[in-house]
């Protein structure tokens, strides 16, 4: 039931895309973006915009630097220590990779949902409370209902709701990755990213992340990282197909998947390679 | 197995060796039991060395009061009128165990931090062999350093320290302690995985916020334990306080004077004049007993706070 609906509100979607493409807010502007690891280069000549309230999947076989440019976008990328890049990656129009820009502020405007599940060694209130508490809400009134809502927010509320002081690692793989959903949900952010969020879940864990996606673009922008390109095609809005860390295709999800005009995208989501 | 045409009997071979097959049962099942003799030998004689602390100790009680010894504050082991209280010996051994970890903890703590969080991968490469060579100095060496150096450095500005004193040796002590506690609680830090540290990172936090609400709480059992190894190792700790702070059997909370701690109380009693069979020669069964008892309590308590504070991942 649930999966038609989705697919039908898609559909209309789409059609309502071709329209209203020109209004659409430009979230992320990546604009020449190249980087190394050393001397290898991960990412060439990446130009890719990225819109508001949208699903943006990226998508391409291992080490063609799809996870490099996620990481990109909150700088998490610099925790490695020989990483070098150039040109610029605008987030609401000023350029994060500028000197001056602190990265703190930018995550806690840009969640990210890891590939393994990394709740922290806390209750489950605990994980969710950090985020607010470490940028200054002590309230424990106000503390509550952050948790309530990010909990809710990430539709594992009636599952953990009499348990939140239980440690979070008892909870299962899938309730682990709800739960940093809830975790970054919680200090209201403008954009997650998701990188293969659901690699590590059972399918019946997948669908329910999936379904979450689409409830949360509403109010956030999401890019989502997957090696699934089911997934790409059942919940995204626009795909990016990268390839040896270039873009080789950046559209509408539904004519990249029903209609690639490269044809190196059509023979990996033909599955000819990857 | 068809036969190959080189001529190898693999089969046949094994075969012939199965017939000697006999000695490598019994060889399988004796192994255990020497093994099981072996390690039980550290068994027995803790058990030992557990039994004659207790009869030696039953035998002092039942000369010298049990309630006379725990609330003396006179200890005068010599002479006619010979009186034990354990007193000053437990406030010299207290007191100078809580100045070394007072030196230790925040140094080996902060030290561990900047290994584990902020130095690089080849800085910690080269400091972490040197925190652990300064693990291996012998004590008397230190204790010599503490009753030289640190002493006569303090009386520079502290006009009324005694020439021997707890207090120089117990910050001599907990220098000793600082690589213990540093290195343990690095490792403790260490095996925090990396995903963590990317969670917190990823929600906006700053270094210092993950390392202290991250990594440390996670880390915390393992911090809590180089702690109490610290303090057993500062109880415990003989040659230094032996040497530096003298053997008066003051009973005083001023660390500028000079104290016995019960460890440097059964060096100096062992050094002669105990002949078996005296009371002074019972009282160090009585004192070793109490140290026992004393890193006992500490280890329990440490396993029970470590257990209560563990975030498990």
């Amino acid at each position: 039931m649930a999966v038609l609906t989705m697919t039908e509100t898609k559909g209309k979607l789409a059609e309502e895309q071709e329209f209203s493409q020109a209004e659409k807010k430009i979230v992320y502007g990546t604009k020449d973006l190249n980087l190394w690891y050393g001397g290898d280069q991960a990412l060439k000549n990446i130009n890719l915009d990225i819109y508001e309230n949208e699903v943006t999947a990226i998508i391409g076989p291992s080490g063609c630097g799809k996870s490099t440019y996620i990481k990109t976008l909150n700088r998490m990328v610099e925790l490695i220590p020989v990483v070098r890049v150039s040109g610029e990656i605008l987030y609401r129009e000023r350029n994060i990779l500028d000197r001056s820009y602190k990265v703190e502020d930018l995550r806690t405007n840009v969640g990210m949902v890891f590939q393994k599940p990394n709740p922290f060694p806390k209750s489950i209130y605990e994980n969710v409370a950090y985020g607010p508490k470490i940028h200054g809400i002590r309230d424990k009134k106000i503390l509550n209902e952050i948790v309530e809502k990010s909990l809710r927010g990430a539709a594992i509320w009636d599952e953990v709701k009499d348990r939140l002081n239980e440690n979070a690692y008892g909870l299962s793989g899938g309730q682990q990755q709800r739960l940093c959903i809830a975790r970054a949900l919680a200090i209201e952010p403008d954009v997650i990213l998701m990188d293969e969020p659901t690699s590590a879940l059972d399918p019946i864990s997948t669908l329910k992340v999936e379904e979450l996606v689409q409830e949360l673009k509403k109010d956030i922008s999401i890019i989502i990282v997957t090696h699934n390109m089911q997934q790409a095609a059942r919940i995204s809005d626009r795909t990016a197909f990268f390839l040896n860390g270039e873009v080789v295709e950046y559209t509408n999800t539904n004519s990249i998947f029903s209609n690639p005009s490269d044809k190196r995208t059509e023979d990996y989501i033909t599955g000819r390679f990857g | 197995m068809p036969e190959s045409g080189t001529g190898l009997d693999v089969r046949g071979m094994i075969a012939k060796k199965r017939k000697s097959a006999s000695i490598r049962t019994v060889v399988e099942k004796l192994v255990p039991r020497i093994l099981f003799g072996i390690a039980a030998i550290s068994v027995l004689t803790t058990i030992g060395i557990l039994l004659t602390l207790l009869t030696e100790t039953v035998i002092f009680f039942e000369r010298v009061p049990f309630l006379d010894f725990f609330t003396g504050t006179k200890l005068k082991p010599l002479g006619e009128e010979a009186v034990f209280g354990v007193l000053p010996l437990l406030t010299g051994t207290l007191l100078s165990s809580a100045i070394a970890m007072v030196v230790a903890i925040p140094i080996g703590l902060m030290t561990a931090i900047f290994l584990s969080e902020y130095a690089s991968e080849k800085l910690r490469r080269t400091l972490k062999p040197l925190l652990e060579i300064l693990a291996g100095i012998p004590t008397i060496v230190y204790g010599f350093f503490a009753f030289t150096f640190v002493t006569p450095l303090l009386r520079s500005f502290i006009p009324g320290l005694e020439p021997t004193n707890i207090l120089s040796p117990g910050i001599v002590m907990g220098i000793m302690i600082i690589p213990m506690v540093a290195s343990l609680s690095e490792d403790a830090m260490s095996a925090v995985p990396n995903a963590m540290r990317e969670g917190a990172l990823a929600l906006g936090a700053t270094k210092l916020e993950v390392t202290l609400k991250v990594v440390v709480p996670a880390a915390i059992s393992g911090i809590i334990a180089s702690f109490v190894l610290g303090i057993s190792r500062a109880i415990g700790e003989t040659m230094i306080v032996a040497i530096a702070s003298g053997s008066s059997k003051n009973f005083t909370f001023d660390v500028t004077q000079s104290m016995q701690t019960m460890t440097a109380y059964i060096v100096e009693v062992t050094g002669g004049e105990a002949a078996a069979g005296t009371t002074l020669y019972y009282s160090l069964y009585a004192v070793a007993m109490t140290l026992f008892v004393f890193t006992l309590v500490m280890n329990l308590v440490a396993q029970y706070i470590s257990r209560k504070f563990r975030e498990e991942y």
